[in-house]
């Protein structure tokens, strides 16, 4: 029988901690940054059914990138938390904080756990505020560490030269246009200088969480025609179901 | 590894869980004694609590009115004189509630829930016809506390995006459902309601004409049953009325209503039984 190999805990986590980057950088980044009237998620993402950016709560959306079923359990999770926690008090009581702690002790002890494999997943939680001082931006790694973010961040393969380019140009006050139309810039960048890619609305995912909409639920998608308008720089696109008087709820898609 | 949700703690197992796309059906799993129907009341006992009374709908060119009076009453006491009986219960629905008015509202809330969870979770709403079935069954969970005197007799309209056109189902006590055609009321005052809008129910309506049909009917229900309320204008009280149409749920404001309202009180002023439809 052979003896077996001592690994330092300091060499186990690093190990863990790769593997779940490795897995992580794979895939195609997410981009979150604020504009004037609240949050806007744009993610590459080809696919119409299966969502990088989704809704949690009235005001909380989530984001993330890598594995899709470990990052979709996870977030019917915090679908099912914020539920329950708004039945069970009051739906004020549900805040993006307390649901990225939720999250990060979740994160956490899976990492650290022999049994299980580390997620490689990356998630963004994010709430609105009533200003854009009160806007709540939260980044989960797969260890459950928690980052609050300010302003913008990236998350997934091209994170760093992404979050680089986002970051000279990000100003506080940006019309959704100019947010979307960033987002996109910095998304097309190439990670090795290389020329930038061309991305067309089919191949977008965009929801924002405007603090503006008169409904409790802030979060909506931006679809189709809408989201070509918004890439062309039409200011109003995104506005379109919005401007009805407020006795008038719009649908939600 | 179980931890409360209450403070921080990792998601307890049930969260993580792949499942079903139904809160109520988390709830049942999770956290059974937060279902209203799941709490069992004291043998024999009987409990006065509000009740809640008269509910009318009525379909219209392009959609669907769903209208409640305010009145509740506890025995021959009137407990509350503004309370709300109609609900938005999505985008596209509304939800109107007669009987214990404690559970009732308890109810709505988890129907709402209900619907929203799932539209969350799947990424689609749910099809008219799947929403009245969910609240089918969150009726007969009540059922033992019905058996007790405390029951919900619900009355769900909607306008469905598939057909076109705006639907009424109502219920009773056990979770029969029915959908109804043109009209329907619920509640005690529901007899009355419904024998004045037989009379003046038209399927060409506009969606003004149908708001004043149901005025005229929680009128003539208040009339003649003391636990409705009729409109309430030296309080301002008036009917709650919501339109659902292809743009989705509106409540109308509380001076469309009052406009409604004073001009049909005005008109029985004269008329006090309201408008006469011909003889043959």
């Amino acid at each position: 029988m052979s003896t077996p190999f001592y690994v330092s805990p300091q060499q186990a986590m690093a190990d863990r901690a790769e593997y779940a980057r490795k897995g992580i950088a794979r895939g195609r980044s997410v981009v979150v940054l604020t504009y004037a009237d609240g949050i806007v998620f744009v993610a590459e993402n080809t696919s119409r059914a299966l969502h990088k950016v989704s809704e949690i709560y009235d005001k909380i959306a989530f984001a993330a990138v890598g594995r899709y079923n470990e990052f979709e359990n996870l977030r019917i999770g915090g679908v099912r938390y914020a539920d329950l926690r708004g039945y069970s008090y009051d739906r004020a009581d549900v805040t993006a904080r307390g649901l990225a702690n939720v999250y990060a002790q979740t994160l956490g002890t899976i990492f650290s756990s022999v049994g299980e494999k580390p997620y490689e997943v990356e998630l963004i939680v994010a709430e609105v505020g009533r200003t854009t001082e009160e806007d709540q931006i939260y980044r989960l790694t797969p260890d459950g560490s928690i980052v609050d973010e300010k302003n913008y961040v990236v998350v997934g393969g091209n994170a760093d030269s992404i979050g680089n380019y986002l970051g000279q140009r990000h100003r506080g006050g940006m019309g959704l246009s100019e947010a979307v139309r960033l987002a996109v810039d910095s998304l097309a960048r190439d990670a090795n200088g290389g020329s930038p890619r061309t991305l067309t609305p089919e191949q977008l995912e965009v929801a924002v969480l405007d603090r503006q909409r008169f409904q409790q639920r802030k979060f909506k998608r931006i679809l189709g025609g809408q989201l070509g308008r918004l890439l062309d720089g039409d200011q109003s696109a995104a506005a379109d179901d919005e401007e009805k008087p407020a006795a008038t709820p719009p649908s939600d898609e | 590894m179980e931890a409360n949700t209450r403070g921080t703690g990792r998601l307890p197992a049930a969260f993580l869980t792949p499942g079903s796309s139904s809160f109520l059906d988390f709830l049942a799993e999770h956290k059974p004694e937060l279902i209203p129907g799941h709490r069992g009341l004291p043998e024999g006992a009987v409990v006065e609590a509000p009740h809640g009374t008269t509910i009318v709908a009525a379909v219209f060119d392009g959609g669907v009115v769903i209208a409640g009076d305010r009145r509740a009453t506890m025995g021959n006491v009137i407990a509350q004189r503004d309370i709300e009986k109609v609900f938005p219960a999505d985008e596209y629905s509304a939800v109107g509630i007669a009987g214990t008015a404690g559970l009732a509202v308890e109810m709505v809330r988890l129907f709402q829930l209900e619907l929203e969870h799932y539209e969350k979770i799947e990424g689609a709403t749910l099809s008219l016809e799947g929403k009245a079935n969910r609240l089918t069954s969150m009726i007969r969970g009540n059922l033992g506390m019905a058996m007790q005197g405390l029951a919900v007799v619900p009355m769900f309209a909607g306008y469905d995006l598939d057909l076109g056109r705006g639907r009424i189902f109502s219920y009773d006590v056990t979770g029969g459902r029915s959908e109804e055609r043109g009209f329907a009321a619920t509640g005690s005052g529901s007899v009355f309601a419904r024998g004045s809008m037989k009379k003046l129910y038209r399927d060409d309506l506009t969606a003004e004409q149908a708001s004043t049909l149901v005025v005229q009917a929680l009128y003539d229900a208040a009339d003649d049953d003391s636990a409705t309320g009729g409109p309430d204008l030296a309080r301002k009280i008036f009917p709650i009325v919501s339109l659902i149409t292809e743009d989705g749920f509106r409540r109308l404001t509380e001076p469309e209503v009052a406009r409604i309202a004073v001009s049909i009180t005005d008109q029985r002023l004269s008329h006090p039984n309201g408008p006469q439809a011909p003889l043959l």
